[in-house]
């Protein structure tokens, strides 16, 4: 695979195509279940089966959920809007046309605003519009039989899409990779998707292509299938601009194509010419009744939105003096926010002594992206199956905060909780790890340590401040840990300054 | 004015129909009076005029989203040509260019 | 059955069998047998059925007759329903649940629909007994229902003749007396032209009137599905029981459902009747010009003040409808593709999906359907859109327009239905445009979304003509009050034909 990937004369430009499952009870046009992982084929009716005479009746939450997901991209709501018959055939598609939207979507002329490196960027987004999902494709190969054969599940027929179409607006794979992740995590905020992609819930396009830094025009483009994480949408335009850069710099033209991305080998290959758009025949759909979209339903759902990623994570910064990469992060995921916000509540209710308003929520911000991300990487699982609760965490920083116990002491309390639900303070008590901050307890053990190692102390006195650290480190050996290191640290000077 | 013979065996390969020349040349010639229909219409054309799809002017027809029980799988595969177990079964899929996405 | 009743019970109209049913006087049972019979002696030159439930019409008359005698015992036999017991026929593109419904195309030979079209489930529901299916024009893409892949229907006044189409098995059905009533759809004048054909009464109601639910879509915006009765009071009775909103059809109409047989004897006193000059122009019969005339003088007689009127736009009519009719139909059929039910080929070893599905519909649609695909998918294709369907969809705005501006000036139109009496087999014009020229009257009020009804009004060379009243939006009642007006004036008097060695 070719390494380099945006080189200085070229430039990519990246447009990206999403389509996300509404998580809707019920499908886009008839009363069955959306539920995944059902029996094949159980999940289906005359509808969504395409039968004679079936006809279809709006889901108003699916067209809801449409305008939500308008109104948190920044769009404007179409007044009046339709839909329309694509028409083409492929054995997934019951009817032989797809119920959509042509040329009034729900939903046009919105933004995202991303940021790669520190630098912030909007992305346009053209349109959302709602349409329908086509049913389940099996390429059956597992045994001789049925090698050359492809078996229909229709519990997918039906289930209500939305498709999410940006500007050519990112430069790089990495605005790209921002982008879709930003657009997810909003999605899953207002709750209209679970968008998840390895589900097939949440899907992507990435149109593709190349110019000479500078140039006005647009290179041909070539659109990106079967991308099916955050990972391969990153690899697979990193690897396709290279082609494309690769082979306009060797004299040759890209060609108007579709590619399909192969994640096992890391590369784009060849799957069919675009060079003759489809002739889709959309017309409007006569089965359904037009639309009108009332300011005051629009207004009703906009008030009803959820704090979205970017307010969250400002107010994060905000109100807790959180870092804006911390913030942001913990933002972007509604499991990471709703998590973090319950530590801030727990530590609120404990009214925890000498947690402050900031530092506490400042705290949990830290072992958030620090270990609880570490753990759970390490662990290979979700947050919410963790055996880690908000209230832990928040009770883990009281004890620090407190003086109960060191820091160091706590990273080896929160593997423990991690590890087993344990409350931090069992922990502490069973593993007798509770700090001592006793002056008489703590001069006792200064003493002792002064007297045994009269070498370093000499040190000490001929300028070496080096010296205190190992003293430092000796009289943590003795408490295994547990002495408070700001009184030790006290206790000691003045002990030695007696003895200066 | 009427249709190539290749512009017609285009539209039946759009419309999924394998048509014998005899069929294909006859709907050449039917064609042609689509397109006299088409011409007399210019007459009365206006660009003014907002096209008509829906003869009756409600607007807003909806269900809510409650889940309705849907048909048995033996129901939902009773007419099928051709299954296997609990699927529908289509011979292999050679991509098009217009189909869904792959 | 009591003596003095010498008509065979199979002639009867719903009306009286609804009244001796609630008296006691007959049973379901009987009825339905004396249909069953009927079918028997006169199917083999009719042709109207393509299916008959012989055991389920028989315990759907047994269960009919246990629900009057409950109702009778209680003393309730008011309250028995309008068509509880009564043998009917549907159009075999009505989806009935359990019994075959092909839409007469080689394509659903072998459907058997797990469900009821929404008017299936409400003449159940009602209590009527469902005979069988009629044949019709395959996907109702035909005016003489013989694109029917299972055999010719033959008019019931004439076998050497047309019943009209495309639902001619149900006009013949009910011409024959091989059932009370029928429900065929109508997206062109498939119920009108043959009720017309077949001296029976046929309603198109308002788009929207009655659910389109489960009936296997032609067009979709111009799709109405209507009775086909004996008279215009079974008419009204029938249109009762399938009208109302659907909440499963989206273009269904909320409007309020009128009892219609409180119109049917309100008489025409007073009603203005709108003549549009340009139905009476050339190209049409003789004969039917005659009785259609009479017919209209009839009603003035009656007290109806004739105006005349004028729909400019109406020699465009055809044009918009074909092009709207294809294009619709296209993409309506599209679903018949061979994957979840229909025709799968033979001697397909080696065939990709696409291929597969070629020939599926290459095999399983006749020539009508496979040329209104091809039609509508060049009115679709790209390039075309704007200039066939954009103008189509303009033009039928202004068509629509001009019809309402002539419903402005009276209570109703008077037409012939069709421009000739059935024709024969073997005088069917080559030209497929020429017989697109019977749709003229009737294409206007699908295109408008009017209702409209045809009605027998007289004879030409011994055969029926029907005259087409055409309403405004939802008014039905209006057009039971003329056409039992007509009915009354025009001397037709329930004729029926003679078939099968049995005349009323
Ligand atoms: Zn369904």
């Amino acid at each position: 695979m070719r390494k380099v990937t945006e080189r200085d004369d070229y430039e990519v430009v990246v447009g990206i195509e999403v389509h996300a499952e509404l998580a809707t009870e019920s499908k886009v046009f008839c009363g069955c279940k959306t539920d995944f992982g059902a029996r094949p084929n159980s999940q289906t009716c005359p509808v969504c089966l395409g039968m004679p005479g079936a006809l279809p009746v709006l889901n108003r939450r699916a067209l809801e959920y449409t305008i939500r997901a308008g109104l948190a991209l920044n769009c404007s709501i179409a007044v009046r809007t339709k839909f329309d018959r694509k028409n083409y055939f492929y054995p997934d598609l019951a009817k032989g046309y797809q119920v959509s939207q042509y040329d009034i979507p729900v939903a046009h002329d919105g933004y995202i605003d991303i940021e790669v490196d520190g630098q912030p960027k909007r992305i346009r987004v053209r349109r959302v519009h709602l349409e329908e999902e086509t049913a389940k494709l099996v390429h059956a190969g597992d045994d001789i039989i049925s090698a050359n054969q492809s078996l229909l599940d229709f519990n997918r027929s039906g289930i209500g899409l939305i498709e999410i179409v940006s500007d050519a607006d990112m430069r790089s794979a990495d605005e790209a990779r921002a982008y879709l992740t930003k657009l997810r995590s909003i999605l899953v905020a207002i709750g209209v998707s679970d968008c998840k992609m390895e589900e097939g819930s949440m899907r992507c396009e990435a149109n593709v292509s190349v110019r000479l830094r500078g140039s006005k025009e647009y290179g041909t483009l070539v659109e990106l299938k079967n991308i099916a994480s955050f990972r391969a949408v990153h690899r697979a335009i990193q690897y396709e601009s290279a082609r494309q850069i690769d082979l306009v710099r060797s004299g040759g033209r890209v060609t108007r194509e579709t590619r399909h991305w192969d994640d096992a080998r890391g590369e784009t290959a060849f799957m069919r010419s675009k060079e003759q758009a489809a002739d889709y025949r959309y017309f409007p759909e006569p089965d359904l009744m037009p639309l009108e979209i009332s300011r005051e339903w629009v207004d009703e759902i906009k008030s009803g939105l959820p704090e979205l990623p970017d307010a969250r994570a400002a107010r994060y910064a905000r109100e807790f003096g959180l870092p804006a990469s911390d913030a942001a992060l913990i933002a972007e995921s509604r499991e990471l926010a709703s998590f973090f916000d319950g530590v801030c509540d727990a530590l609120a209710k404990a009214g925890a002594e000498a947690v402050d308003r900031t530092d506490g929520p400042r705290e949990a911000a830290k072992w958030l992206v620090g270990d609880v991300s570490a753990a759970l990487n390490a662990s290979g699982i979700e947050l919410s199956q963790s055996k880690l609760a908000p209230e832990l965490l928040a009770e883990l920083i009281g004890l620090v905060a407190s003086g109960k116990i060191s820091g160091k002491i706590a990273k080896s309390v929160f593997e423990e909780v991690f590890a087993s639900g344990k409350r931090p303070g069992d922990v502490v008590r069973e593993r007798g790890l509770v700090q001592i901050s006793d002056a008489g307890q703590l001069a006792a053990i200064v003493q002792r340590v002064i007297e045994a190692n009269p070498g370093p102390v000499s040190d000490y006195f001929a300028g070496k401040e080096k010296a205190i650290t190992f003293l430092v480190g000796q009289i943590m050996k003795e408490t295994r840990g547990r002495a408070n290191p700001q009184e030790t640290n006290r206790i000691l000077r003045e002990e030695l300054a007696k003895r200066a | 004015m009427s249709l190539s013979r290749e512009e017609t065996a285009r539209l039946a390969d759009l419309a999924r129909l394998s048509l014998n020349d005899d069929e294909l040349a006859r709907i050449a010639h039917d064609l042609a009076e689509i397109i006299d229909y088409m011409e007399k219409l210019a007459g009365i054309d206006r660009a003014d005029v907002e096209p008509l799809s829906h003869v009756l002017n409600t607007v807003n027809v909806y269900r809510d989203d409650r889940a309705e029980p849907s048909l048995s799988q033996e129901e939902a595969l009773a007419n099928a040509p051709d299954r296997q177990g609990e699927f529908f079964r289509v011979p292999r899929i050679i991509d098009t260019g217009e189909g869904s996405e792959a | 059955m009591s003596d003095n009743i010498n008509a065979r019970l199979c002639h009867m109209t719903l009306h009286e069998l609804h009244d001796m049913l609630a008296q006691g006087q007959v049973s379901s049972r009987e009825i339905t047998s004396d249909v069953l019979a009927r079918i028997d002696e006169v199917e083999a030159s009719v042709g109207a059925y393509v299916t008959v439930d012989r055991e389920g019409a028989l315990s759907g008359a047994d269960a009919a007759d246990a629900a009057i005698a409950r109702a009778r015992r209680v003393g309730d036999a008011a309250e028995i329903g309008a068509v509880v017991g009564i043998p009917v026929v549907l159009k075999d593109n009505v989806c009935t649940r359990g019994m075959r419904t092909t839409c007469c195309s080689k394509m659903l030979e072998d459907f058997v629909p797990t469900y009821d079209a929404a008017v299936t489930a409400r003449l159940r529901a009602a209590g009527a007994v469902i005979v069988g299916k009629a044949n019709m024009d395959e996907f109702a893409m035909g005016s003489t229902t013989q694109t029917s892949i299972f055999h010719v229907t033959r008019n019931p006044w004439d076998p050497e003749r047309v019943p009209g189409g495309s639902s001619g098995g149900c006009a013949a059905a009910v011409a024959a007396g091989e059932a009370v009533a029928a429900v065929g759809s109508d997206t062109g004048g498939s119920v009108r032209q043959p009720a017309s054909f077949c001296g029976v009464v046929g309603l198109k109601p308002t788009y929207g009137r009655v659910s389109r639910y489960g009936v296997a879509a032609f067009a979709s915006s111009l799709d109405t599905v209507g009775p086909v009765t004996q008279d215009v009071r079974d008419c009204a009775i029938m249109l009762n029981v399938m009208a109302g909103h659907d909440e499963r059809d989206s273009t269904s109409a909320p409007n309020a459902v009128p009892d219609y047989t409180e119109y049917v004897e309100r008489g025409v006193e007073g009603l203005k009747i709108g003549i549009p000059k340009e139905f009476f122009g050339p190209g049409m019969d003789e004969g039917v010009r005659t009785a259609v005339e009479r017919a209209v003088h009839a009603l003035e007689g009656a007290g109806a003040k004739i105006v005349d009127v004028s729909i400019p736009l109406v020699e465009h009519a055809l044009g918009v409808y074909y092009l709207v009719a294809t294009a619709e139909a296209s993409s309506n059929m599209a679903r018949l593709d061979g994957i979840r039910y229909g025709h799968r080929p033979e001697g397909r070893s080696g065939m990709d999906v696409a291929d597969l599905m070629s020939a599926s519909r290459g095999q399983g649609f006749g020539m009508e359907v496979k040329r209104r695909i091809m039609l509508g998918t060049f009115v679709l294709s790209a390039g075309n859109i704007d200039a066939f369907y954009g103008r189509a969809l303009r033009s039928r705005r202004l068509l629509k327009e001009d019809v309402e501006r002539a419903l402005a000036q009276c209570d109703c139109l008077a037409s012939p239905t069709a421009p000739t009496v059935a024709f024969r087999f073997d005088e069917e014009p080559d030209d497929p445009l020429a017989m697109y020229l019977q749709d003229i009257y009737t294409t206007l009020a699908n295109l408008a979304g009017v209702p409209a009804i045809s009605v027998p009004c007289g004879f030409a060379d011994g055969l029926p003509v029907g005259l087409q009243i055409m309403g405004r939006m939802f008014d039905e009642g209006t057009l039971m009050q003329v056409a039992r007006a007509v009915e009354l004036t025009s001397g037709f008097d329930r004729a029926r034909p003679e078939v099968g060695g049995c005349v009323k």
